[in-house]
């Protein structure tokens, strides 16, 4: 069976691109190919900066044959319907065969589709996926029309086979298929032909050419860990980076470079990130100091002079470079250590934030007014909180951070440290945008746990004051990120505070604009119900007491919508659930959590679930949920039918049986446990005393007929039933459990 | 294969004008107008516009005042130059003939690593944007390669492939040397040997005053715009010329009053008077003004008229 070869060989592609299209020109070969029946045995990809390479092995010879049958109309069907069965199959009428079916007599068309030879079939399908290639950005070069993502120059396309290999006769748009490719751009540019996918990788090879993107990878790694090493040195590892500089070459040759000494007292962060970003320079660390000391860079091609030329011009570049980070550096320092890191804050207030949500001064206040608030729940100096809140930002003005966005926050500790603010306030410049993702680490220090909530609160709830949310797949402002991140900040470090609280606090403030009209009495009462919610006792007292002067604002505080808020929670609750889901708990068991009152409070709702989770796979959580569901469920049938709720009023003087009498006790017994279990919020214990009156619940079940004659025995009958189910019900809403 | 050195700036610029004049290109001149980059010049941004073959080269002084460095700065000047290389439809070889010339002023191909970048260019005033690389050599950047999508909103058809070499970088990495303004400009053992710094540095310091803290932005404001109001007027104008008879769609006097914007706009903006907002709102204006002559382009050659 012959063996396929393609290379798609092009001006330089995108080093971002290449992988995943290898992996795209495989796939839609190999499905093209299977679909018009030719089958395969193996097949693999590779890419270089200049050529998408597929080799294929144990290709079928050509396709085979095929006859389909296919029922058409009755033959005394009208004409019309015969017509356009014939038009559907392709058939003439000539061709129609008759067969007598149970129903009369019924045409068949009978289609004979031969196999076609396998040359054939790969130059159709090969055609196909070059011009409808899913590149992430493509173009038109010359005056031709086809699009590639850089000029497509040749199409390396033969089968093998023991009797030798054969170009696939085919072109696009003027470019011939044919075996022959080049290597190097520099070091072998004569083109060669190849017979077979080992013959082109053994040229390639000689032509100076890896095609393997893992070998290109490999051959960086370990010839610049080998160089490193034999300084006692180490190389900063970065997958990334790596890969890139992999899709940068076809012959990788490593050379490793001094930073000269001027710059080695810049932070190691700016130097990494300066040469990563600009020059696709390694750092390289003397592990004694931790100092990143040398660097390495990756040419693609092996000079004469061992690199001395090449590497000399890195160099310079790199010294131009690294004299602007330190022209940025002491410039900021110099900032820092005068004015300090107001200087930028004021700078702020000319930048936009969002043209509905003012500037990012605006935004500062907002969030320093939170944190503030924060504070004390999150057991931060409240002072501290609302000072580290006000420059965390501050070096978004920095010239360093606008010239390495990445670097935002690191630079504003290195710079609130310079300006001698406490480490505190370093610490949550650094961290306040943490945690960015799902496995990013999450703050913990106090100070700087109150920003980052604050900072992400404000977020969430300014977008949703103006109606900006996530639809879809379409979350441009990364909320969906700012919500899972309060939840790990609240989850992780057990922060006990009703969320919904600040969130009505700060959407007021949002709505309110409270920037724009300042006021002592507003920001206690915003103060007032972060503490204790909007509709709280001191809230409310604040509220009428500002009645008197009646502020603009105050219709906005006094009949506070809701609406809003509720949205977001909801919101918040979603991504509540996709964080406990990917904890191993399952949905009904977080569903029967959030039925529960105080679902607000992230870290209880948190806890009960696990509890829960955890519970329900003992023995004892089986107990809990069947002795629950029997009771509720004739409960439930007799409330329906009487149209009346039984919450109240079992009294044991009516119990009749001792079975009855000992569900009274038992019911008592627990609860004894359970009330301060739930107090301290030890749900396991809470729930093992409610697992725990099984035996009873049965035992009353067998001995008592709960709709009995007697109207008195059977409403007490069903308020007992009602306290089986209040008992039970008081760490989760257990009817929401499957099963 | 090695090359012998460029000895100074100018050569390395004659050097370029010889080479890409021996490939077939126009050399012209510059425009003689004051423009951010070589690609403003009407060469380029209207002649990439439509079906007509075309090539050309050409030396383009480009001003970018926020760059201004009192002539203090080893590499950035207010005032530069851009070599600009522009063939349509782009040649299959145009790499090969890029690398050629840098092999002309004296860059071996064998003692460097020369690298194609991914780097897509894109002109926000100009409504322009096309696929390419930077190109690096040992590291440094030192062109810009683009193969032409769209020029003012317009589809490229056919594509024109548009080089662009940072002359003063190129020529500092060539000549060896890192302060541009030390430089030769002209040989150096010339009766009157010049330095870079010597021609430029002391218009340079010129300038920056005048762009930084000087310039009468009122005026500068009321110019943009004029310029805006004219390049208007002159495309509302009748196509038919009533003295002539003639058919006379005026898009390269219209693309002046573009190109005039822009530049006040790179002015204004030195000058520190455009806040963060109105930036994209100046950027726009000077875009719309660049489709509008594109567009007036476009429509006349479509009407079989002489571009």
């Amino acid at each position: 069976m012959p063996d396929l070869l393609i290379e798609l060989f092009s001006e330089e592609i995108p080093a971002r691109m290449q992988t995943r299209a290898a992996d795209d020109l495989r796939q839609r070969v190999t499905d093209g190919l299977v679909e018009a029946g030719l089958t395969y045995a193996h097949a693999a990809a590779f890419s270089t900066p200049r050529r998408l390479t597929l080799a294929i092995e144990g290709l079928l010879e050509r396709s085979p044959d095929l006859r389909e049958e296919r029922k058409g109309p009755r033959t005394d069907a009208p004409e019309k319907a015969i017509e356009g069965f014939l038009r559907g199959a392709g058939v003439a009428r000539e061709d129609l065969v008759e067969r007598e079916e149970k129903k009369g007599t019924v045409f068949y068309a009978v289609i004979d589709k031969p196999g076609r030879p396998a040359p054939e079939i790969v130059a159709e399908v090969l055609e196909q996926v070059i011009r409808t290639f899913p590149w992430p950005k493509s173009m038109r070069w010359g005056a031709g029309s086809l699009r590639w993502v850089r000029p497509l120059h040749g199409i390396l396309c033969i089968l093998t086979t023991e009797a030798g290999a054969e170009v696939v006769p085919m072109s696009v748009d003027g470019i011939e298929a044919s075996d022959t490719t080049r290597g190097h751009r520099f070091m072998a540019p004569e083109p060669f032909s190849v017979t077979s996918f080992e013959d082109y990788a053994a040229k390639l090879k000689r032509a100076k050419v890896i095609l393997s993107t893992e070998e290109r990878a490999e051959t960086i790694w370990n010839d610049a860990t080998q160089a490193a090493f034999a300084l006692g040195l180490e190389v900063v590892e970065d997958r990334g980076l790596l890969a890139e500089v992999a899709g940068l070459v076809e012959y990788p040759v490593v050379l490793l470079g001094e930073i000269g000494a001027e710059f080695l007292d810049l932070p190691p962060e700016v130097l990494q990130t300066s040469m990563k970003e600009h020059q696709k320079f390694f750092s390289v660390k003397n592990p004694k100091t931790g100092r990143i000391e040398r660097f390495v860079t990756v040419a693609n091609i092996a000079a004469p002079d061992d690199g001395a030329t090449i590497l000399a011009g890195n160099r310079k570049v790199l010294s131009a470079r690294l004299a602007d980070a330190k022209f940025f550096w002491e410039n900021d320092l110099r900032v820092a250590q005068s004015v300090g890191m107001t200087a930028w804050t004021d700078q702020l207030s000319n930048v936009t934030f969002h043209n509905k949500l003012g500037s990012q001064r605006d935004r500062i206040e907002r969030i320093a007014a939170l944190a503030r608030e924060l504070a004390p729940v999150v057991g931060a100096d409240a002072d501290l909180a609302e000072q580290a809140a006000r420059v965390a930002k501050a070096d978004l003005s920095s010239e360093m951070v606008y010239e390495f966005p990445e670097l935002q926050g690191l630079m504003g500790r290195y710079y609130s440290d310079a300006s001698g603010l406490p480490p505190e306030v370093g610490a949550a410049c650094q961290d306040h945008y943490s945690p960015l993702g799902p496995s990013d680490a999450v703050p913990t220090a106090p100070v700087s746990v109150a920003v980052a909530l604050a900072d992400k609160l404000d977020t969430l709830t300014g977008f949703w004051a103006i109606d900006e949310k996530p639809t879809g797949s379409k979350d441009p402002f990364a909320l969906r990120r700012a919500a899972l991140g309060v939840i790990r900040l609240v989850l992780e470090n057990g922060i006990r505070i009703s969320m919904d609280r600040p969130v009505d606090a700060q959407i007021l403030r949002h709505q309110i604009g409270v920037n724009a009209q300042h006021s002592e009495t507003l920001e206690a009462i915003l103060s007032a119900s972060v503490a204790e919610g909007v509709f709280g006792a001191r809230t409310r007292t604040l509220i009428e007491a500002a009645e008197a002067e009646a502020p603009g604002w105050l219709p906005l505080v006094r009949d506070h919508d809701p609406s809003v808020s509720d949205d977001l929670r909801s919101f918040l609750h979603d991504r509540l659930k996709v964080y406990l889901r990917d904890k191993g708990i399952t949905h009904d068991v977080i569903d029967a959590c959030l039925a529960m009152p105080e679902n607000c409070d992230f870290a209880l709702l948190a806890k009960r679930a696990e509890a829960l989770a955890a519970f329900r796979l003992t023995e004892d959580g089986e107990n809990l949920v069947q002795g629950f569901k029997r009771a509720n469920n004739i409960l439930t049938q007799a409330e329906e039918k009487d149209g009346v709720e039984y919450s109240f009023g079992a009294d044991p003087k009516f119990a009749e049986s001792p079975e009855e009498t000992a569900l009274f006790d038992a019911l008592d017994m627990a609860e004894a446990k359970i009330k301060p279990a739930m107090q301290a919020e030890d749900f396991a214990t809470a729930m093992a005393a409610m697992a725990g009156l099984r035996p009873a619940v049965d035992a009353f079940f067998e001995a008592v007929q709960v709709n009995a004659e007697n109207p008195v025995l059977r409403r007490n009958r069903l308020n007992l039933l009602s306290r089986i189910r209040q008992t039970c019900g008081q760490v989760a809403d257990l009817t929401r459990l499957d099963g | 294969m090695t090359a012998d050195k460029p000895r100074s700036f100018q050569d390395i610029i004659l050097r370029l004008q010889t080479y890409w004049a021996d490939k077939g290109c126009a050399v012209l001149q510059p425009y003689d107008m004051e423009v951010g980059a070589g690609t403003f010049h009407p060469a380029t941004t209207l002649r990439s516009l439509g079906p007509t073959p075309w090539a050309a080269a050409y030396v383009q002084p480009s001003r970018r005042p926020t760059d201004g460095r009192y002539g203090d700065s080893p590499n950035r000047w207010q005032h530069y130059y851009q070599y600009q290389v522009i063939i349509k439809p782009s040649p299959p070889d145009l790499q090969a003939l890029y690398l050629g010339s840098l092999e002309a002023i004296g860059i071996d191909m064998e003692m460097h690593d020369i690298r194609f970048v991914e780097d897509d260019w894109e002109s926000p005033t100009l409504g322009a944007w096309g696929l390419g690389w930077e190109v690096w050599c040992d590291g440094m950047e030192v062109s810009q390669f683009t193969y032409f999508q769209q020029v003012g909103g317009h589809d490229c058809a056919p594509v024109s492939g548009e080089l662009t070499y940072g002359l003063e970088r190129l020529a500092m990495y060539v000549l060896g040397h890192d302060d541009g303004n030390e430089m030769p400009f002209n040989a150096p053992d010339a009766p009157i040997p010049l330095t870079y710094g010597d021609v430029f540095r002391e218009a340079e310091a010129q300038y920056a005053r005048w762009n930084f803290d000087v310039a009468d932005t009122d005026m500068l404001l009321q110019h943009f715009v004029d310029a805006e109001r004219e390049c208007q007027r002159i495309l509302d104008q009748p196509e038919v010329d009533p003295k002539t008879g003639r058919r006379i769609v005026m898009a390269q006097p219209a693309y002046d009053q573009c190109i005039k914007a822009s530049h006040l706009f790179n002015l204004l903006d030195a000058r520190g008077v455009i806040s963060v907002t109105e930036r994209q709102a100046y950027i726009g204006r000077v875009r719309a003004l660049a489709k509008l002559c594109a567009d007036a382009v476009v429509a006349s050659q479509q009407d079989g008229a002489a571009a």
